[in-house]
C-alpha cells in the first residue's frame, strides 16, 4: 500500500505504524459526569466498518507526523491522507 | 450410517456405491428455538452440543456461504492448551480434553494428531517466563516440559541454534498439543449435528434482526425472515458487522492473518515449532507441505487477503529459525479475517438484547478453541448461565476492568 503523504508525496505504508480508528483523536472530557462510560467507549469500542475507514497512521520511519488516512477496508484502496494536526484543528485542504 | 473400518472394507468391495452426502440440505423453517449464525467451526460445534449435550431441538445454523468457508477452513490447524492466565487456561485445557475424544464422539476422522508443540526461548528472561507459563499449564493439568538446548538438538537438529542475535536456548514443550484437519473438524460437527436433527442452512446470510421492546423475535435473511427464541452469533471476523445490525458496537477490530504452505516434502518437522524471537510458527501436514505463518498484517481489513510486507517478514522469521527453509518452494498463501479483540481474549456472553448471544473475539487462535467454544456457548444458550470454564469471557469485562490480556499490550488489537 502507498500512502499519499500530504507533505512528502507517495510513501510506502511500511514506513508507518498503524494505530486505529481516527475517532481516537476525540478524547472525551475527563471532568464530565459521564467520563467513565465515555472513556470505556473511547478506549474499547470500535465501529470496525467494512468499507470506508478513517484511521491513524504514524510516519515513524519518515517525518514522524500523524496522518488520518481514508481507506476502503474491503479493497485496501487508499482514498486520501491528511495531517492529523489539520484534522484536529479543523483545517481542511 | 456410521463410519467404521468394517464399512470402509465393505464399500471397497462393493465399488464405493453406498456413500451418501454427509448432511441434508433443508429449506429453512418459519420458526426455530435456537438459531446459530455462522457455519464455521464454532457455530457448528455449538449446534452439535445444543442437541447432543443439552438435549435441545428445533435448531438451525445459518451460513452465508458454504459450511466451512470462513476461518475454519483457512487456519494453520494448531491445537494447544499452553496459556498463562487463569481466565484462559482452564478453558483451553477443557478444549484439549474434548479434542482428545472428538473423533469417537463425532464418529468422524478429523485427524486429530497430538504431535506436540515446542515454543522456543532465546534468552534467560524468556526461559523464566516460559517456566512460569509451564507451571500455569501444570496447574490446569495440561502438562508440559522445559527442554534444554541439548535435549532440543536431539529433537530438531536443523534449527539455527547459534544465530548470533537470537541463539536458541531451549523450549517449552506441550506433549498433548498438535494439529487437526481443519475442514474435517467442520464436516465432522456438521454431519453429527445434522444427524441429531439440526438444520444446516447454507447460502443464507443474516441481514438484520427483528427486535421488539429489547427482545429478539428473529432474523432477516437473504432467504426470508426466520423466527427464533434465542439467537447465537458465531461469525468470527464478521462479528462487528453482524452485531451492528442489532445496534451493538464491539471491542473488536477485523484484521487479516496470512498463512503459507510449501511443496510436499518428506517428514522433517517434528510437531509444531514456534520461534520465540519473532513471530513464526511451522508444522508439517500429513501430505508433506510445511504449513507456517506469523503476524497479522496490522490494519483493519475485510479483504481476506494480505500484502507482501508481511509475507517477507514471515519468511525472514522462518529463515532466521531454520535456514533450510530457503530450499523449499512456496506453494501458496492465503488470508482470513480475524476478530481481534481489545485484550486478545474471546467473548462468550449474553447481550443487552434478550435472546441475543455473542461468541466472538477469537483473534488468530480460535481453531484450538472450537470444541470448548461450541460446548460452552451451547451451555450459555441452553441454561442462561456461563459454563464454569468460560466465566471470564464476559462482554462487560472491559468496563469492569477485568481484561484478560495474555501479552500485556493493552487495548491495541494489532499487537495481540
Ligand atoms: C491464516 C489463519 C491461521 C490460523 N491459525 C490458527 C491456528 O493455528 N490455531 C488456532 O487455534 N486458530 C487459528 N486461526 C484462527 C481460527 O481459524 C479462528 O479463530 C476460528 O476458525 C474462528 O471461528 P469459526 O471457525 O467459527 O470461524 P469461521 O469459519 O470464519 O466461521 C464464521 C462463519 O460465519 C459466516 N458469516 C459471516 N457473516 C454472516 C452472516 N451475516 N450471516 C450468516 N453467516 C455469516 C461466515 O461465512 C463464516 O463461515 C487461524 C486463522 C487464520 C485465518
Amino acid at each position: 500500500m502507498l500512502i499519499p503523504h500530504p507533505l512528502l508525496g507517495l510513501r510506502d505504508a511500511q514506513e508507518f505504524t498503524y494505530l486505529g480508528d481516527a475517532t481516537l483523536l476525540n478524547r472525551p472530557d475527563p471532568q464530565s459526569e459521564t467520563a467513565d462510560a465515555a472513556f470505556h467507549d473511547y478506549v474499547y469500542l470500535r465501529d470496525n466498518p467494512a468499507g470506508v475507514h478513517r484511521e491513524l497512521w504514524f510516519h515513524d520511519a519518515g517525518d514522524r507526523s500523524w496522518l488520518v488516512v481514508t481507506r476502503d477496508t474491503t479493497t485496501h484502496e487508499i482514498l486520501g491522507a491528511e495531517l492529523a494536526r489539520d484534522v484536529k484543528l479543523g483545517i481542511t485542504a | 450410517m456410521a463410519f467404521s473400518g468394517f464399512r470402509v472394507v465393505k464399500e471397497a468391495l462393493t465399488g464405493h456405491k453406498g456413500w451418501g452426502p454427509l448432511w441434508r440440505n433443508p429449506e429453512p423453517q418459519a420458526q426455530y428455538d435456537f438459531i446459530i449464525i455462522g457455519g464455521g467451526g464454532h457455530g457448528l460445534a455449538t449446534a452439535y452440543h445444543l442437541a447432543k449435550t443439552y438435549g435441545k431441538s428445533r435448531i438451525a445454523v445459518l451460513e452465508k456461504g458454504w459450511l466451512g468457508s470462513g476461518n475454519i477452513g483457512r487456519n494453520t490447524t494448531i491445537i494447544r492448551s499452553n496459556y498463562l492466565l487463569p481466565g484462559n487456561q482452564p478453558f483451553y485445557e477443557f478444549s484439549m480434553k474434548l479434542w482428545e475424544n472428538q473423533e469417537q464422539d463425532l464418529n468422524f476422522n478429523s485427524m486429530v494428531s497430538q504431535r506436540t508443540i515446542i515454543n522456543l526461548f532465546h534468552s534467560d528472561g524468556q526461559r523464566d517466563a516460559y517456566r512460569r507459563r509451564g507451571n500455569a499449564m501444570h496447574l490446569s493439568g495440561a502438562g508440559g516440559t522445559l527442554l534444554s538446548q541439548h535435549e532440543l538438538r536431539e529433537i530438531a537438529p536443523f534449527l539455527n541454534y547459534d544465530n548470533a542475535r537470537f541463539p536458541i536456548k531451549g523450549g517449552l514443550r506441550q506433549e498433548r498439543a498438535g494439529t487437526a484437519r481443519h475442514d474435517g473438524v467442520a464436516w465432522g460437527y456438521a454431519r453429527a449435528a445434522d444427524r441429531l436433527g439440526v438444520d444446516l442452512i447454507q447460502n443464507c446470510e443474516v441481514t438484520g434482526f427483528r427486535i421488539q421492546a429489547g427482545k429478539l423475535q428473529g432474523v432477516e435473511t437473504t432467504r426470508g425472515y426466520i423466527g427464533a427464541k434465542k439467537v447465537g452469533v458465531a461469525v468470527a471476523g464478521s462479528s462487528s458487522r453482524v452485531m451492528a445490525q442489532a445496534g451493538i458496537r464491539l471491542p473488536i477490530e477485523s484484521h487479516v492473518l496470512q498463512a503459507f504452505v510449501s511443496e510436499g516434502l518428506k517428514p522433517i518437522i517434528p510437531g509444531v515449532i514456534t520461534f520465540g524471537a519473532g513471530h513464526f510458527y511451522v508444522s508439517q501436514s500429513d501430505k508433506g507441505g510445511l504449513v507456517f505463518g506469523g503476524d497479522i498484517d496490522g490494519y483493519n481489513t475485510y479483504a481476506q487477503r494480505g500484502n507482501l510486507p508481511v509475507i517477507e517478514d514471515v519468511l525472514e522469521g522462518g529463515m532466521a529459525l531454520m535456514p533450510m527453509l530457503g530450499r523449499a518452494r512456496l506453494l501458496r498463501s492465503w488470508g482470513g479475517i480475524m476478530d481481534m479483540s481489545m485484550d486478545g481474549s474471546p467473548i462468550i456472553d449474553r447481550t443487552e438484547i434478550e435472546g441475543l448471544y455473542l461468541n466472538a473475539g477469537w483473534c488468530y487462535g480460535g481453531f484450538k478453541a472450537t470444541p470448548a467454544s461450541g460446548y460452552t456457548f451451547a451451555h450459555l444458550l441452553a441454561t442462561d448461565t456461563p459454563h464454569d470454564t468460560a466465566t471470564a469471557y464476559r462482554l462487560d469485562r472491559f468496563a469492569r476492568g477485568y481484561v484478560i490480556d495474555e501479552k500485556g499490550v493493552g487495548a491495541q488489537p494489532n499487537l495481540h
